[in-house]
């Protein structure tokens, strides 16, 4: 190791200060979030809370977790996450297997044909009227076939894939193997880096979309957490929202709020630190072109 | 030497040999290729409706042509004022985000790049990608709790200084800012991956040949890392350009309050209400095959500049 002069130490401490201050940026809003969930009324009508709670209780989260709304809507979005994600990896493997074989005919037209709608979307209308004379509209199905694949995904899996030494997948092909047997014994289990990544990838994806239910959905029994959460913040349904806060203090509302808010983030937060590894390469995959 | 000539012509493998062998793939690709069929290439044809009168009665094939030679609507679309507002507001948004936030991961994967203390490195870049696992609605209730006027923790702190509340989520010019500056905070860590990555990649005999020259930490990140990084700032910045009409609809939409709507209507939401809401299909498909299709032309554009200067483009 060289030697460092003084200056360029202090330009290091520099940068550890940049960083430091960086991720206090991005934290805060998540304490301060915290803090009021976990506050007394009475300090936040007064507005005393910055990033410690006063007055520390846990009366918004014991409101939600007994009200069946919220947690009717947890459970059937954890539901719809664990489904989708299941699906869409089924169809993302299925998408991305075939085309990594050269002798596959008609592969560029169909890598042509799958390229095309990641360019050109036919937009809001078009879709709606689809689903409309599918009949999925106020169908719980409209929250997961619709969304089931995407082709970026596919195209971090496809070069995933591409990876894997072709001398394994030939000697298979000489001992017999049919493709499908290559495709479940050595392609899925040497695969699970960006298994994870893709499962995490579309996961987060449901269960932080809303807009689709929001254009599809009249049901209110199907509405995932995110647009329950859309419909409070913005006092949508405020009859429902009247007879549920009105008795109480403006001050619980805000807790309340806050809670809810902790409750359908806590989930993610939770998962993503263990998937680092796997997901910043994946994320690297789909930066590589062909 | 007969035999032999009758076994040339099968080194082109007859189709039912090759299918007996590669129906399997074919089979897998089946569901996936009917999903696009589906999802992707039917509502293309449901464009038409942008050249017709709709009706619920009639199929799609047998709508009338609307007037104007079918142009009816897009004309309708450019005389209507909200629209213009809609159109007006996805530009300037979005180059706002292009200019502010694309930048942000490049600057924010340069001082990673000075770290040196590698644990420390790592916890960093676990919370710089955080905001990127939260939903607008999550980002956005975040907003209203940070900035609210009385009981938010910025005005709070603003007011404790001596300054005057700022109305961060519900005047038009400072609604902009805020909606730029949480997008970038929600995206500036995730999208420094694949910068990050592109460093990583960096022949380290560059700075170390530079360092026997005596190079400093900027000249060296001027002339080597950035050179390395342009190749992926190019074909982010493409896709970026092609997107410039584009707009997601969750983030605008979960930002949007009565008081901001003249400068925070953006073309998705503009359609969401007019089309799904207000049944206007044939004028609200009209502007997305608009929005589409200068996507496309931006797209195309973008990408044929960046080969024209020399770089390589995204195909």
């Amino acid at each position: 190791m060289k030697v460092k002069s003084t200056s360029a130490k202090i330009g290091d401490w520099i940068f550890v200060l940049i960083c430091v201050l960086l991720s206090v940026i991005c934290l805060v809003p998540m304490i301060n979030l915290l803090a009021k969930s976990l506050s007394h009324t009475d300090y936040l009508i007064r507005n005393e809370i910055y990033l410690l709670p006063k007055g520390f209780n846990l009366d918004a989260y014991t409101t939600v977790l007994h009200d069946m709304k919220y947690v009717r809507a947890f459970f059937w979005t954890a539901f719809l996450t664990f489904v989708c994600t299941i699906f869409s990896l089924v169809m993302t493997t299925l998408c991305a297997y075939p085309l990594i074989f050269e002798k596959l005919k008609g592969r560029s037209a169909i890598n042509v044909f799958i390229t095309i709608t990641m360019f050109f979307n036919a937009g809001t209308i078009p879709n709606y009227l689809l689903m409309k004379s599918l009949d999925l509209l106020n169908n719980p199905l409209v929250l997961i076939v619709p969304s089931c694949l995407s082709v970026y995904n596919m195209i971090i899996m496809r070069s995933f894939f591409y990876g894997i030494p072709d001398s394994l997948r030939e000697s298979a092909e000489i001992d017999g193997a049919t493709f499908f047997q290559i495709l479940t014994k050595i392609y899925v289990p040497l695969s699970k880096p960006v298994f994870a990544t893709l499962a995490l990838f579309y996961a987060v994806g449901r269960w932080n979309g809303y807009s689709d239910a929001l254009m599809y959905m009249k049901n209110a029994k199907y509405y995932p957490l995110q647009l329950l959460l859309y419909n409070i913040l913005n006092n949508i349904n405020q009859v429902e929202v009247a007879t549920q806060e009105g008795f109480s203090a403006p001050g619980l509302s805000e807790s309340l709020k806050a809670a809810i808010v902790m409750f359908s983030t806590i989930p993610i937060l939770l998962i993503y630190p263990w998937l680092q590894k796997y997901f910043i390469h994946g994320v690297t995959l789909g930066a590589v072109k062909e | 030497m007969k035999k032999q000539k009758k076994v040339v012509p099968q080194r082109k493998t007859p189709f039912s040999v090759y299918m007996k062998r590669y129906w399997q793939l074919y089979a897998l690709l089946l569901l996936p290729l009917t999903y696009l069929l589906i999802f992707k290439y039917i509502p293309m044809a449901y464009i038409q409706i942008a050249f017709k009168k709709y009706s619920i009665v009639e199929s799609i094939w047998e709508m009338p042509l609307a007037a104007n030679h079918g142009f009816e609507y897009f004309i309708k679309a450019f005389n209507n004022k909200d629209f213009l507002y809609a159109l007006r507001n996805t530009l300037t948004l979005n180059l706002l985000d292009l200019v502010v936030g694309f930048p942000a991961p490049i600057i924010f994967a340069l001082i990673l790049n000075e770290i040196c203390f590698k644990r420390f490195k790592r916890v960093v870049q676990t919370i710089a990608y955080m905001p990127h696992f939260l939903s607008w609605v999550i980002v956005y209730s975040l907003a209203l709790q940070l900035f609210a006027p009385d009981a938010g923790l910025v005005n709070m702190l603003i007011k404790d200084l001596g300054g005057e509340a700022i109305p961060f989520l519900n005047e038009p010019a400072h609604w902009v800012g805020t909606y730029i500056g949480l997008g970038v905070w929600q995206s500036f860590g995730w999208n420094s991956i694949v910068y990050l990555a592109a460093i990583a990649g960096i022949n380290p005999e560059l700075y170390e040949a530079a360092s026997v020259d005596g190079a400093g930490r900027f000249k060296k990140m001027w002339h080597i890392t950035l050179p390395g990084l342009k190749p992926t700032i190019i074909v982010l910045l493409i896709m970026n350009l092609g997107n410039i009409l584009g707009s997601g609809f969750d983030r605008p939409f979960a930002f949007q309050n009565n008081l901001v709507m003249r400068v925070a209507e953006v073309i998705s939401t503009y359609v969401y209400k007019v089309g799904i809401k207000g049944l206007q299909f044939s004028l609200t498909t009209a502007v997305g095959l608009f929005q589409s299709v200068v996507g496309v032309i931006f797209l195309l554009l973008a990408n044929w500049l960046a080969r024209k200067l020399g770089e390589r483009g995204i195909w």
